[in-house]
């Protein structure tokens, strides 16, 4: 019984790692990719929290008169309680960093942002885009973003 | 071609951590250092909560690493994303206000709460900083032309990372180590005991409540600028 227990958790946490690492990896969309993230990082935290527990033992915090009762190991969730922290500022970054390319290019597709990006440095570099020659004359390549990247510059 | 490439990768590594994992003993962890900790934590640091103990007593240098990489992702954030503009927006509606005049004190109390008792009880500077600054945003929500004065927070985020830091070197002025824990340990499990991990906490819970309110200051204002 207590191995069928030890494996419903440790697969769980190994299959939330690898949801969150499958969602980064085959999502096109930007947000879902931070979400994944953050679903690779609980999964990544259960393990550690796995790997310090004991039976029948209590949280690692003392209580008067209960000073010879086993505890929890507390290394791992201290370390957990780093990781979390530290997985609070990259996504707030991330999400940061998203924000931005949303008002640059008007999408949170990664496919069409690159595209879009390609399209804007080809135009900042004077190279005609290749595929504006099949298109009617006088289209613009770019749909209009909802704030242009002269605005969005240094001085903003 | 590339889906099949992702899933063979996310299988070899699912096989490899199940086969990792399958080695380790559920409910009987092999580490011994916890153990020596657990046996070691009341009389050399004085905590009541022995991951508090592990955190600023014994690994007090990772912690302030930590506080580090929070800044640096906090500054990075405010520099992606640029100075606030002009919030803009209508006011919340009747229930949001008032639940939020409500929710503000008790919020308050209650992440200061779980900073002073880090050391006592499961929580934290980190823990109770959120929700500081979850406290502090709140009221946003409502009244989205109010904005959060920027200076202070930097001013309190400032003060108490120095405060972090000055708690260190206080520790070596007294010929110990970097952020050895100060003072006398008290009687284990009252509120003021455990040295100078309550303040240590405290500068931490400061710090990390006015480093997030001004980060989701900053996320919903530019939300709001975009579209």
């Amino acid at each position: 019984m207590n191995w069928a227990i030890g494996l419903v958790m440790f697969v769980g946490a190994v299959g939330l790692s690898v949801i969150g690492i499958a969602g980064m990896l085959m999502s096109n969309h930007l947000f879902r990719m931070v979400l994944a993230l953050a679903v690779a990082e609980a999964g990544a935290n259960l393990l550690l929290i796995l790997a310090g527990y004991r039976w029948d033992a209590a949280a690692p915090i003392l209580l008067p008169g209960h000073s010879t009762q086993a505890m929890v190991d507390p290394v791992p969730q201290a370390m957990v309680l780093t990781a979390i922290v530290i997985g609070v500022g990259v996504q707030a970054l991330a999400l940061s960093l998203v924000i931005r390319v949303r008002q640059h290019y008007a999408t949170l597709d990664m496919r069409v942002a690159r595209q879009r990006m390609q399209d804007a440095l080809d135009q900042a570099a004077g190279v005609v885009p290749p595929r504006s020659q099949e298109g009617p004359a006088g289209e613009r390549p770019l749909p209009a973003p909802t704030r242009t990247i002269e605005a969005g510059g240094p001085h903003d | 071609m590339r889906n099949i490439a992702t899933l063979l990768l996310l299988g070899g590594l699912s096989f490899l951590l199940l086969v990792i994992t399958g080695g380790l003993l559920f409910g009987n962890p092999p580490m011994l250092i916890g153990q020596g900790i657990q046996q070691a934590a009341p009389t050399e640091v004085g905590a009541a909560n022995i991951v508090t103990a592990v955190v600023l007593g014994y690994r007090g240098l990772d912690t302030l690493g930590e506080l580090s990489i929070l800044f640096a992702a906090a500054t990075a954030g405010g520099l992606v994303l640029g100075s606030t503009r002009g919030r803009s927006g209508r006011p919340g509606g009747f229930i949001l206000r008032t639940g939020v005049d409500l929710l503000f004190p008790l919020m308050l109390v209650a992440g200061l709460y779980v900073v002073m008792h880090g050391h006592l009880t499961p929580g934290g500077g980190f823990q109770g900083g959120v929700i500081l600054a979850a406290a502090f945003f709140l009221p946003l929500l409502a009244r989205p032309q109010e904005s959060l004065d920027h200076t202070w927070l930097s001013v309190i985020e400032a003060l108490a990372g120095s405060a972090f830091i000055a708690l260190g070197l206080a520790a070596l002025f007294e010929g110990r180590a970097f952020l050895t824990p100060l003072f006398d340990h008290g009687v284990l499990g009252a509120l003021v005991s455990s040295g100078s991990l309550p303040l240590l906490y405290l500068a931490v819970g400061l710090k990390v409540g006015a480093e997030l309110a001004s980060l989701l200051v900053r996320l919903s204002a530019d939300d709001e600028g975009a579209s």
